[in-house]
């Protein structure tokens, strides 16, 4: 455990800051309206928000997608059903849906793990990295959709 | 001391470093099934399941799906903490996903030895 040496007078000036914020009225945007249309994310704040959306979508479809590997792995005739089970269009379009959120959740992943190790934390690498990250996960998926089609 | 909340996080280093760890393993995971999955013959029947019954693609398999359970606990323990106030609720949808994720492999392990 890491641990920081406390000093009185810095105490003091973090309880005074602590004070000043909490004294200070503060305006919440969290309504419907704002969450929609009023809060606009910089590229970095789409990553990270997608991140945790795809994360809940693979976590709960985890079901769905388990329940197709047992069918495909017990019989060539239950992998059949599968492939035909894909070949209809909402199934093909979930489908489509859940390789973007893997590939989005893995590429934003990486790119959460070199800001671990504080590569490319200024404002324009940030930026940039987050541009690649959107633009590499739906290349992904529209490769690998094209496999799928 | 820190005032700990039960439903809280572990106020610690490990589940933070666990998700990293897991995340790793899992990437690892991916690339080598693609590399497999793109460099072989047409995806059949046969291929499939000659895949999955070689030793090394289960433990592969198993350490990918353990490695899931664990990131996929501190991903959506962590939403619940964001999103989540009311303790008593909060709790039961920890124990709901617990069980989820407990199934989810249990099952993995049911598909891959079969």
């Amino acid at each position: 455990m890491l641990q920081r040496e406390e000093r009185p007078a810095d105490k003091a000036k973090v309880l005074r800051m602590a004070n000043a914020t909490t004294n200070k009225p503060r305006p919440k945007y969290l309504s419907l309206q704002a969450i929609l249309l009023e809060i606009r994310l910089p590229l970095a704040g789409w990553v990270s928000i997608l991140h945790r959306v795809s994360g809940v979508l693979l976590f709960a479809s985890g079901v769905w997608l388990l329940f197709m590997l047992d069918r495909s792995l017990s019989s060539p005739a239950g992998f059949d059903a599968v492939l035909r089970y894909i070949g209809f269009p909402l199934v093909k379009l979930s489908l489509l849906v859940l390789v973007w959120a893997y590939c989005h959740h893995l590429c934003a992943g990486i790119r959460f793990l070199l800001l671990d190790l504080h590569k490319g934390i200024d404002k324009a690498s940030a930026r940039r990295s987050s541009i690649l990250v959107l633009s590499v996960s739906l290349l992904l998926t529209a490769f690998f959709g094209a496999k799928l089609w | 001391m820190v005032n700990r909340i039960v439903v809280g996080a572990h106020y610690g280093l490990r589940d933070w470093l666990a998700q990293r760890i897991t995340g790793l393993v899992m990437a690892v995971y991916s690339v080598i099934l693609a590399v497999v999955l793109l460099s072989g013959q047409p995806i059949s029947h046969a291929v499939w399941s000659d895949l999955f019954s070689q030793g090394w693609m289960r433990v592969a398999t198993l350490l990918f799906a353990a490695s899931l359970a664990w990131h996929a606990w501190v991903g959506v323990r962590d939403i619940l903490m964001d999103y989540v106030k009311p303790t008593g609720l909060r709790l039961s949808l920890q124990v709901l996903v617990l069980m989820v994720i407990a199934g989810y492999l249990a099952w993995t392990i049911q598909i891959l030895w079969r």
